[in-house]
């Protein structure tokens, strides 16, 4: 069985929750090391939304644990989790079409400066800043200024992932950050995770892409009906192997 | 053309940077934001000019551009709570009942011996209490903006007319009418409260915390939920400054008028949609300036004025204010 492990960027222990009667989570256990993806495969309805949502805070489990490089954390409210450096980006991204590209990534983190009395938004700090943030991903945007409503879905991914990555995370969970992109953005986006794993960054990804999992993900989880099916190195396995086990047509190993 | 590589080089630079420039000009023109800004301004000059060439000797004197002015200055309140209210993706349908409200409660102060500032603190706080009411149910009971506020256009018609039993009362104060006829450097101090107003919610909006809030709220509610902004606040903060600003503008209604009644003003509430949407602001929220509503207030008094101005029947005028805001919603929309 799994201990408990400062070497886990995130390790959740025997998480459960339930809906009413329905046991979406029934004792999930699973660990992300930094600087690793870490991929997590099911079919609908495995649990996967919940087990991240869990872990974001948006839900809280009725049972077991959730550990931060060692240490037992808790939190009901996703700003508790965001305090703790977890990060997510979800499918719907979570950007304001309207506002700037800088506002964007300083949404509800905004940089003020006092003049006089007042505190006014610092708007030259956070567009120094939000240049700084996309460089470090290497994510080229051609203005900062510009608002997001005029950014293809590749690139508003990136702005997306980069907010989540910019602000001293140590966790990022990716919910099917490529489903809605095409083949070349596909790249720019599998290219843009890796350098955040190699900034020593715990991802976690969930992905319907097999392909896509064996290419970026150093470890695997798989889920099925609230369980962890079996957990390994994504070298060690196929995507064979991972539609027996999704389906249940191998028992799968823990 | 044998130019030495080094003068190439340097026109190749100087094109660059006009082209640059160009591109600027071009990208702006393109930017839906850059219309939606500034067709109001074009449209006001335009205004001006037509009614300036057609009339130049009643229409662009002194005294009737101040005329302008003083008409324009408590519709350009009322319009900046408005456009907060839209902002948010919401409209306030209550503001001119709530001015009404405040204009009676003002009433009842000063005829109580209060003097003619601590019942424009009463009128105003009146108008607070409207608002705030109106954001918490919005924000709380998430009823929809709209029938909150219509509902509450009508409570404060009839708190209006029940606290005051129907009758308007009389308000005599000299300092309070000087409020109304005096100026200062030739502008008058009616339309410089309405611009000190416009400018300090211009601040609030593009340079604080909460402007942003109230933006980001407005253009996706649920992404500037799940980014942590408490969206329940900006609901209320924003109709509470709609309800303060419609308390305050009853005390500026009285200093014309000289009386506080309790009949409400409804053109004021169709005037300042109307301005929202000819200053540029989306209806569906996160999207426009403090400025463009101003700008389409002083037009629509423009062109209410000249339009009196060059003789056209008062009932014509209606008709032709519709007109122009739909019409200038359309080019928006298309734009």
């Amino acid at each position: 069985m799994m201990t408990n492990n400062p070497e886990y960027a995130i390790e959740v222990i025997d998480i459960q929750k339930s809906f009413g009667s329905v046991a979406a989570l029934r004792g999930v256990s699973l660990f992300a090391k930094p600087g690793e993806v870490t991929a997590i495969v099911g079919d609908n309805g495995a649990g996967k939304s919940t087990l991240i949502k869990c872990i974001a805070g948006v839900y809280t489990a009725d049972a077991g644990e959730i550990h931060i490089a060692g240490k037992k954390v808790h939190f009901t409210t996703p700003e508790e989790s965001r305090e703790f450096g977890i990060e997510t980006v979800y499918q719907t991204l979570g950007l304001i079409e309207d506002l700037t590209i800088w506002q964007n990534l300083f949404l509800n983190r905004e940089k003020m400066k006092c003049i006089g009395p007042f505190k006014i938004l610092n708007k030259k700090a956070m567009r120094l800043e939000s240049a700084q943030m996309l460089k470090n991903l290497d994510v080229y945007i051609p203005s900062i200024k510009g608002r997001v409503r005029g950014l293809s879905g590749g690139q508003r991914q990136a702005v997306a992932i980069c907010r989540a990555a910019g602000w001293g995370s140590k966790v990022v969970i990716m919910d099917e950050p490529t489903a809605a992109l095409g083949v070349r953005e596909t790249a720019k986006v599998e290219d843009l995770i890796s350098r955040m794993k190699e900034q020593g960054l715990a991802i976690l990804l969930i992905s319907h892409n097999f392909d896509q999992v064996l290419r970026l993900a150093d470890q695997v989880w798989v889920m099925r009906q609230g369980n962890v099916m079996a957990g390994m190195r994504a070298k060690d396995t196929s995507g064979d192997e991972l539609v027996a086990l999704i389906t249940g047509a191998s028992a799968g190993k823990k | 053309m044998k130019l030495s590589p080094k003068s190439s080089t340097s026109s190749a630079q100087a094109g660059e940077v006009e082209t640059s420039t160009l591109n600027k000009v071009r990208l702006a023109t393109k930017d839906p934001f850059f219309w939606s800004n500034w067709i109001v301004v074009i449209a006001f000059i335009l205004v001006v000019l037509v009614f300036g060439a057609l009339k130049p000797h009643s229409f662009l004197t002194m005294y009737n551009l101040n005329n302008i002015l003083v008409a324009s200055s408590i519709p350009a309140i009322i319009v900046v709570g408005q456009t907060f209210a839209v902002a948010t993706a919401g409209i306030d349908l209550s503001i001119s009942s709530i001015m009404t409200f405040g204009a009676v409660v003002y009433g009842i102060a000063f005829t109580n011996g209060s003097s003619w500032w601590v019942a424009g603190i009463a009128g105003t706080i009146a108008g607070t209490l409207c608002g705030f009411l109106n954001g918490l149910i919005i924000a709380k009971r998430k009823i929809s903006d709209f029938i909150v506020t219509l509902g509450m256009l009508s409570v404060a018609a009839g708190f209006a007319l029940v606290i005051s039993n129907g009758v308007p009362r009389q308000i005599v104060s000299n300092s309070l009418s000087n409020l109304a006829i005096g100026g200062f450097g030739g502008i008058p101090y009616l339309m410089v409260i309405a611009f000190v107003i416009t400018v300090a919610a211009h601040f609030f909006l593009f340079n604080t915390r909460f402007g942003t809030h109230i933006l980001a709220t407005g253009g996706d509610p649920d992404a500037a939920r799940s980014m942590g902004v408490n969206i329940d606040l900006v609901k209320i903060v924003v109709y509470s400054i709609s309800g303060t600003l419609a308390g305050f503008a009853a005390m500026l209604t009285i200093s014309r008028i000289g009386a506080a009644e309790p009949a409400a003003n409804t053109s004021l509430l169709l005037n300042s949609v109307a301005a929202v949407v000819l200053g540029g602001v989306s209806l569906f929220g996160g999207r426009g300036t403090i400025f463009g509503p101003f700008v389409a207030t002083l037009l629509l008094q423009a062109l209410t004025n000249g339009l009196t101005v060059v003789g056209v029947a008062a009932y014509y005028q209606y008709v032709s204010i519709g007109l122009v805001v739909i019409l200038s919603a359309a080019l928006v929309r298309t734009k």
